[in-house]
């Protein structure tokens, strides 16, 4: 069991492992599982992201509010076009975020990565890579666990509740799980994982949770989106050898910080930043201002 | 440790779109329904914090009521809840309290009853689908979800700890805590057992077999 980043990295190089490997062995001991089982496990898990992606770039996707959908697939066709300023691994990437978010919106069946407003981050950039690094499934699944041993650590020792700690602590945390995985399957380090998650979730410090109208949707599917280009830049930022000044583990424990210095109408009340804006709130008053969504009786 | 499984990471897999308000909700409403044992008559629900605020574009309303029809977070039915409550003649009443300051922000309190049973339960959604149970019954209790967990509503007589403990020890499970409290000598009681191993549904199913038993909920 690690409680640290430092001792995830300290136990992958004593032992010579990789990352995913530890957290497989860390899955037997702590839960008293299989091998066999926790990888089928995954293997689901795999599943259900990559029908949420398939569903999102090619099915008509709109959520109930109307305030998402179809934007995964608006990306997919400026791809194919083939002219972009930021390169089709990038935008496939970030096509494939929003997908998930997309489908999740529209109360679709995602896997939450490590939350649902944040579920589309670790998917986004798996198949995103797909084209480029040719992983087998067995490599894919690998991608996972990496991702979630990060996970672990950032949930343990901060937050990864939009309530608790504002959207670092949920697309914050995505985007470092992603970046580290994403190192890990280009052939890596531990230590460049390391240093790409914390170069990616310290340049998510401070990011609030504002929906607009409560919904996880506006900023969510956006945020996702932007979550999944900076994992990669973070990745390749780190592959070419470029450390984060402040370690891993102080990133994580400063997000712990920064959350617990905000505001509540800063975490997913839905009471500040883009939620209340002039257009926010008048989004809140169509969707919810005439017509009661409750089918109950409501009390005040 | 309040995440113990890389799957509390990835995953779970459920309908959106929130984890914590839709998933976690989904979570609480069932650990209610399976305490009271059937389907309950009569649901009070109270939403506080973040709950309070953004229930309604998050489903958290929806999800609670799924939860108390026994759906999981995966159910595909989960959206359409609140219609096959009302079908099943389930009498929901929802209020939001904004004012009194929880320790939490995803916190709701249950009251559900039928026939001359009733429950109350609050739960807390931490992040991720985790949830924690806080009070059952005017219990507070002190179940971090950091271990796999059974709650148990009993009747308060000898004999009735000893062969829940003999049941835990034939499925080869280490307790690594224990509280049982009790409203009144010789009336409901209930056990919280933690263990380090996770609680498969069979040994569920034998403790609520028990003679001394009513309901029994696990927490995974």
């Amino acid at each position: 069991m690690f409680q640290s980043i430092e001792e995830l990295v300290n136990i992958a190089n004593s032992r010579n492992l990789p990352i995913y490997e530890v957290m497989i062995q860390t899955e037997i001991e702590t839960t008293g599982n299989k091998r066999d089982q926790i990888i089928e496990k995954m293997s689901g898990q795999l599943n259900v992201m990559e029908q949420a992606v398939q569903r999102g770039i090619h099915e008509d996707i709109k959520s109930r509010s109307g305030l998402s959908g179809g934007d995964a697939r608006l990306l997919q066709s400026y791809l194919e076009n083939g002219d972009t300023l930021s390169g089709s691994v990038l935008l496939d990437a970030v096509s494939k975020a929003m997908a998930t978010n997309e489908v999740n919106a529209a109360m679709g069946t995602i896997c939450a990565t490590p939350t649902a407003g944040s579920a589309g981050v670790v998917p986004g950039v798996l198949f995103g890579l797909k084209h480029k690094l040719k992983p087998s499934r067995e490599e894919m699944i690998h991608f996972l666990f990496t991702a979630g041993a990060f996970g672990f650590v950032i949930a343990n020792n901060a937050s990864i509740s939009g309530a608790a700690g504002g959207c670092q602590a949920e697309v914050g945390s995505a985007t470092g799980m992603a970046a580290a995985a994403a190192v890990e399957m280009a052939g890596g380090t531990p230590e460049q994982s390391a240093h790409a998650m914390a170069m990616a979730l310290g340049n998510m410090l401070g990011l609030i949770c504002d929906p607009v109208a409560g919904l996880v949707e506006a900023p969510c599917v956006k945020r996702n989106a932007i979550g999944a280009s900076s994992a990669l830049v973070a990745a390749d930022m780190a592959l070419a050898g470029i450390k984060s000044i402040i370690p891993c583990d102080e990133v994580i424990d400063a997000m712990y910080r920064v959350g617990r210095m905000m505001p509540p109408a800063l975490r997913e009340t839905a009471l500040g930043g883009l939620a209340d804006t002039k257009t926010g709130r008048e989004l809140k008053k169509r969707i919810f201002g005439t017509d009661d969504q409750l089918s109950v009786t409501e009390e005040k | 440790m309040k995440y113990r499984s890389v799957f509390d990471i990835i995953g779970p897999v459920m309908v959106g779109p929130s984890s914590s308000h839709t998933a976690g909700a989904a979570k609480i409403g069932r650990m209610a329904r399976k305490l009271l044992g059937v389907m309950p008559e009569h649901v009070k629900i109270t939403l506080y914090g973040s709950f309070a605020e953004t229930y309604k574009g998050h489903g958290t309303d929806v999800a609670i009521v799924a939860g108390l029809l026994d759906f999981n977070e995966s159910n595909a039915n989960l959206p359409d809840s609140i219609k096959i409550a009302q079908q099943k003649g389930m009498d929901v009443q929802f209020s939001v309290d904004k004012e009194t300051q929880v320790e939490q922000p995803n916190t709701a309190r249950i009251h559900l009853s039928a026939g001359d049973q009733s429950l109350e339960l609050v739960g807390v959604s931490i992040g991720g689908g985790k949830i924690e149970i806080t009070e059952v019954n005017g219990f507070s209790i002190s179940l971090s979800g950091s271990n796999p967990a059974l709650l148990i509503l009993h009747h308060d007589k000898y004999g009735a700890v000893a062969e829940v403990a003999v049941l835990i020890a034939k499925y080869e499970l280490n307790i690594s805590y224990m509280e049982v409290s009790r409203q009144e000598k010789g009336q409901l009681a209930l056990m919280v057992i933690q263990t380090d191993e996770e609680i498969s549904d069979g040994l569920a199913a034998e403790i609520s077999g028990l003679p001394n038993i009513l309901n029994v909920a696990v927490l995974a």
